[in-house]
């Protein structure tokens, strides 16, 4: 018994409650907030592993940014949860199938690993270990090729959800930010000058009311 | 004084194993030694956090020619314990149709990030509470989660002002969270290292303050402190609370503690990116005048060269400055606007200079005249 083991039986507790949370709340932003709480949790249990750079980045990507905008979207949807509720015996079966075959999948292949030493308690890294720079050298030479594939595929993926969702109205009004950029004050603002037209100014002629008058304000401009 | 602090914690290591034997002694002294450093951390940053808002109003005061706080106290000094108990006797009102835990759960999901990420910020070689390995992605995982506290708020707050405020503080934050990435990205780049002590020592050059990394790094030295300013929510981006369109965005609905609180997240934040923007481009603890003339000129003049913490802080008080005298300059950006720069100005110039810089690293690049001072070791 000492402090990781500890600490993994916490974490372990806290993720497997709020993994089942996830499923049996009823409101879908409890629910994607436990979801949330999950993540960081395995991400806890990952750091447990020496895993830090994967941990770090479950939290950074999954819960810095996914689940946000998952949550952007359930906040904005207005669910109607009985509608949510009613495949729920129908689908059950297949469900069930599903999970039982994962659990299956899941014990093999701890079970193998149990059996040719892989469940024995890791070894602490060295002083100089650095897990993203030791992950940095695999991905970017041995599994070079799977990596930028990978790469491609994210890519593709993104442009093609962009190009769908992408319709230019005609009368959609946008801004040309570099018809703003590039205005000057002189375009907007004229200065204009003009003698003083105070009572003391005797020397310049008073415009008679009628015929001159509308050239007042105008007239001395340059 | 690091030998004296060793000596001092050795006493404590040998109470604790006599105390709790072999097996748990060493786990409770690491225990007790983590939360006595945090202790040391977050105590100089919450009173920092209590006098930089007074600070603020006397800056800006004096920008726009007036007094500032000036009743409680000599010259208003006691004017922020004024305020915190005034905060403290005020009632907490839960508005009705609220959701009421998670409305008192999002204060605290905004600020505790906002103070875990001091966990990583070295002061000086060896004065970290932990010196990880993993230090910036620690950072920008935290300050990632920071956007908890206001979703969370403004949905929770059952108010249509608090959840378009919440709406487009997470918009924006996704969205200069990227070009902040980014920009620490070149950093640790240039510094081989995603160690914030070690991305220091790396610009230790015979050269000064010419030898950081913020002049072959300035376009993301300037993006890291705008995003900054993105990522707080703070003018010229602070379309967030907007008081003359939505009151006061995401925390309209809240009063007493719980705004204080989000008050106390969103200053802490802004402490946070000026100390790891000195950390990351200017040097943190190393002095601007360490040159070979000014170390050789005799004691009068050497002690310039020596690194100190005092240069952090001045350093980061010249950032902390910055905040205020841009909120005072700046009108609010309209929102397009805002939109605009973070993604199609801010993002494409950080990829191009990240590119840049990694054929800065190239071996014979690296060692051409000019770039040597930065990157031919």
């Amino acid at each position: 018994m000492n402090l990781p083991l500890v600490l993994f039986w916490v974490y372990g507790a806290i993720l497997i409650a709020g993994a089942i949370a996830v499923i049996l709340v009823r409101n879908p932003v409890h629910a994607a907030l436990f979801l949330v709480l999950s993540f960081f949790t395995a991400a806890a249990l990952w750091i447990l592993l020496y895993a830090e750079f994967l941990a770090l980045t479950l939290v950074l990507v999954y819960v810095g940014a996914v689940m946000v905008l998952f949550l952007f979207v359930v906040m904005m949807l207005d669910i109607n949860l009985e509608r949510l509720r009613e495949g729920f015996w129908k689908s059950l079966p297949l469900a069930g199938i599903v999970g039982v075959l994962m659990a299956i999948e899941m014990v093999a292949l701890l079970a193998r690993g149990a059996a040719t030493g892989g469940g024995a308690p890791l070894a602490a890294p060295g002083a100089g270990y650095s897990n993203t720079r030791a992950l940095g050298m695999v991905i970017y030479t041995d599994y070079v090729f799977p990596f930028e594939i990978a790469a491609v595929i994210l890519l593709v993926a993104i442009v093609s959800a962009i190009a769908l969702t992408l319709r230019s109205r005609k009368e959609t009004k946008y801004q040309d930010p570099h018809s703003q950029l590039s205005v000057h004050a002189s375009d907007r603002l004229k200065i204009v000058k003009m003698a003083s037209e105070g009572l003391s100014s005797e020397s310049s002629p008073q415009p008679s009311p009628k015929g001159e008058g509308a050239n007042v304000g105008g007239g001395v401009a340059k | 004084m690091n030998d004296y602090l060793a000596r001092f914690q050795g006493y404590f290591q040998g109470q604790a194993n006599d105390w709790l034997g072999p097996v748990w002694g060493p786990q409770a002294f690491t225990v007790g030694r983590t939360l006595a450093m945090i202790v040391m951390v977050l105590v100089p940053v919450l009173l920092t956090v209590l006098y930089y808002q007074l600070v603020e109003r006397w800056v800006i005061g004096w920008i726009q020619v007036r007094k500032g706080p000036n009743r409680v106290g000599w010259k208003g000094v006691l004017q922020p314990i004024a305020d915190a108990i005034k905060l403290l006797m005020k009632e907490q009102v839960v508005p009705s149709g609220a959701n009421k835990v998670l409305f008192m759960l999002a204060p605290i999901l905004s600020v505790a990030p906002a103070l875990a990420a001091w966990s990583i910020v070295p002061f000086f070689p060896g004065w970290v509470i932990s010196n990880a390995d993993a230090a910036i992605l620690v950072m920008l995982a935290m300050t990632s989660l920071g956007i908890y506290g206001i979703i969370i708020a403004g949905w929770a707050s059952n108010s249509k002002y608090a959840f378009i405020g919440s709406m487009r503080a997470a918009a924006q934050m996704v969205a200069y969270e990227l070009a902040m990435g980014f920009a620490i990205v070149g950093a640790l780049m240039a510094g081989q290292s995603m160690n914030l002590t070690q991305i220091v020592a790396a610009q230790q050059t015979p050269y000064g303050a010419i030898g950081w990394f913020w002049i072959p790094l300035f376009p993301l030295f300037l993006i890291h402190y705008i995003a900054g300013l993105a990522e707080t929510n703070r003018h010229p981006f602070d379309v967030a609370e907007g008081e003359s369109e939505i009151v006061a965005g995401f925390h309209v609905e809240y009063s007493g503690m719980a705004f204080a609180v989000f008050f106390l997240a969103e200053y802490a934040n802004m402490i946070l990116i000026s100390t790891v923007s000195p950390l990351l481009f200017l040097g943190g603890w190393l002095s601007p005048f360490d040159v070979s003339f000014v170390r050789d000129a005799g004691p009068a003049v050497s002690w310039l060269a020596a690194p100190s913490v005092l240069w952090l802080l001045a350093k980061t008080a010249f950032l902390m400055f910055l905040f205020l005298w841009i909120r005072a300059s700046f009108p609010r950006y309209r929102y397009d606007q805002i939109m605009r720069l973070g993604w199609k100005v801010f993002i494409p110039v950080t990829l191009v200079w990240i590119a840049l810089t990694g054929v800065a690293l190239m071996d014979p690049v690296a060692h051409w005249p000019v770039l040597r001072i930065w990157f031919g070791r």
